[in-house]
């Protein structure tokens, strides 16, 4: 692509700079430019504003005296989360809920593409598709609510169905030790389908040859399974594993804040509803800020590692 | 693939389907369950724990739900937020990630890295707060609209897409004449149907689904979306969390259904139609930045 444009511009255009010459760049350029400039200023305000503010996690930030005029106090803050025995409770919960959640939730994906692969009928395949797809376009707002309707002690169906044969009533929303499991068949439920639409298309993409060739050879549908498409899917599931371990830091907020409540804080407190309740609800915003700058800084660190490994392994990486 | 030779072929085709079919139920009757109940007197959710098909049907909770100011006021709220946030949305991401898309424009990289690096790291909640209330956003739909104007990624993957499209029909377009905005409008967004489309309804999904800046940034609740009022409504009706939240409404049980079904609604039955082009590998390619 870039040939064209040296092909339609004098190839002198940008090793002389003549005012001239950049004149016509500018003219050439402006309606581009117009175009990204909205774009471009959503970046600055509200992506790159927030990162400049920043620096309030090193201050006492007071919002009488404001961003300005607050006091520096340096790593207070840090020292405070680090010593804090809540520190280590948000660690413990986040980095249990990124294990369970990577070890069991991330194969379902690959698997229902597998599934769907082997499905003959196109009809039964895409219907299927449209369902499995269905959870995906719900809010966790739905989710959780029909979830706790389903539970609820005295009249939900559920309870009451568990009660009549035999089990007694289960508190799953309150009760802390079903958090873990409810959370995670959530992730599944609304996650798996969508998130088998990438290795379809990966799917899509294999040589039709290569199963047919495995057939002449009388290799089974498992074998063929195993040995063409599995390999074949073998760099976007690398990728994936990738982007999943460099957000191993973070926990979907919007679905763990609407699980979350007083009875439960034990195993669902992770950094980001950390920092609501100590920034927004108690209105300690530098030391809110200063456990989320710590949590966006691991998060990075952790997606830059991955994607190196992976390129260290031969691989293309993430970026 | 079709013809199955041996006893193992037939069983394996069995239990590919048989799994299918569960997990995809599991999907299903939740949902049938909600639909069911809604249409259901409230003696059938009493009485007959979990049932498919009501022992009569009814609209009362529709009634009830739409004749409720507080619904009406809310339906209406996320409907306004929708259909102007999407608005926001496809036009801002659409323009810029056209704009990156040509060739030979200085200063391009940089702005690519810019928008890569927002993916790897952010501000946070505070820092984003802060901004916004500065702005003087807080308790207008604005800070709804603007703080999500763009996500990211779709940037990312539409200007891929627009880079894909092949650069004569440029060429040719600008030789008779045509100018660049001209050619944005008549050449390019045609062909860009299937994308805009795709990348329209992703944003709904947001849009229509966002609960929690509405309840970071609204504390006026004139103004809060569907999905603050369901939470509402089912939260102050459960016995244990709703005493910590010191309960007084009540709702009967068909009424909270139906509030999560109409919830649920508008993209449950829009997506289908879309099916086609995001199945069609919209995201393979676009991992990579």
């Amino acid at each position: 692509m870039h040939q064209h444009v040296t092909q339609s511009q004098p190839a002198s255009a940008n090793l002389i700079p003549s005012t001239k010459a950049r004149g016509k760049y500018f003219k050439r350029a402006f309606p581009f430019y117009t175009m990204i400039s909205l774009g471009l200023l959503y970046f600055l305000i509200f992506r790159y504003g927030p990162m400049f503010g920043l620096f309030i996690a090193f201050k006492d930030y007071s919002p009488f005296r404001g961003v300005w005029d607050s006091e520096w106090i340096g790593l207070d803050h840090y020292v405070r989360l680090f010593t804090e025995s809540d520190f280590m409770l948000l660690l413990k919960n986040t980095l249990i809920l990124n294990v369970l959640d990577t070890v069991i939730a991330f194969p379902f994906p690959i698997l229902i593409a597998i599934l769907l692969n082997e499905v003959g009928n196109k009809y039964f395949k895409s219907s299927m598709q449209t369902i499995l797809y269905a959870p995906h376009f719900l809010s966790w707002v739905v989710i959780v609510g029909i979830t706790m309707l389903f539970f609820r002690a005295q009249d939900g169906g559920l309870n009451v169905l568990l009660d009549a044969m035999g089990f007694g009533r289960i508190e799953l929303m309150t009760d802390p030790k079903y958090f873990r499991f409810v959370w995670l068949f959530h992730n599944i439920w609304q996650g798996a389908g969508w998130g088998a639409i990438i290795y379809l298309a990966a799917i899509a993409g294999i040589d039709p040859a290569l199963y047919e060739a495995a057939k002449v050879d009388g290799a089974s549908r498992l074998r063929q399974i195993w040995s063409i498409t599995l390999p074949s899917l073998k760099n976007v599931i690398l990728i994936m594993f990738i982007l999943r371990l460099g957000s191993f830091i973070e926990v979907g907020f919007e679905h763990i804040f609407l699980l979350q409540n007083p009875l439960n804080l034990g195993v669902t407190d992770v950094f980001d509803t950390y920092v609501y309740r100590q920034g927004l609800v108690q209105g300690d915003f530098s030391y809110a800020t200063a456990i989320g700058f710590f949590k966006s800084f691991v998060g990075l660190a952790m997606v830059v590692t991955a994607n190196t490994i992976a390129k260290r392994f031969g691989e293309e990486g993430v970026y | 693939m079709n013809k199955l030779h041996s006893k193992g072929d037939r069983l394996y085709t069995f239990i590919v389907h048989a799994f299918l079919i569960v997990f995809t139920a599991s999907i299903l009757l939740p949902l049938i369950y909600v639909i069911m109940t809604s249409f259901a007197p409230a003696r059938d959710y009493y009485t007959r724990s979990f049932f498919l098909i009501p022992s009569s049907w009814t609209l009362e909770a529709y009634h009830y739900l739409l004749n409720n100011p507080g619904f009406i006021q809310a339906l209406k709220s996320s409907i306004l937020i929708t259909v102007v946030g999407t608005f926001i949305n496809i036009t801002i991401t659409s323009l810029m990630a056209y704009g990156l898309s040509e060739p030979g424009i200085k200063g391009r990289s940089v702005i690519n890295f810019m928008i890569l690096f927002t993916m790897l790291f952010s501000g946070g909640l505070i820092p984003t707060y802060l901004v916004v209330d500065g702005l003087k956003l807080v308790d207008t739909y604005w800070a709804l609209w603007l703080p999500a104007a763009i996500a990211p990624f779709n940037v990312i993957v539409m200007r891929s897409f627009f880079g894909s499209l092949p650069y004569e029909l440029k060429e040719s377009a600008r030789i008779d004449g045509c100018g660049e905005w001209k050619m944005f409008a008549t050449i390019i967004l045609p062909l860009a149907k299937p994308a805009i489309a795709t990348f329209t309804l992703f944003y709904m999904v947001g849009n229509w689904n966002t609960y929690f800046s509405a309840i970071m940034y609204l504390n006026d609740d004139s103004k809060w979306p569907l999905q603050v009022f369901l939470r509402q409504m089912l939260i102050l009706n459960d016995e244990k969390i709703g005493q910590l939240a010191e309960t007084v409404y009540t709702y009967t049980p068909a009424a909270r259904m139906a509030a999560i079904l109409i919830t649920a609604l508008p993209l449950l039955i829009i997506y289908p139609f879309l099916q086609k082009h995001f199945n069609k590998g919209m995201l393979i390619g676009s991992v990579k930045g």
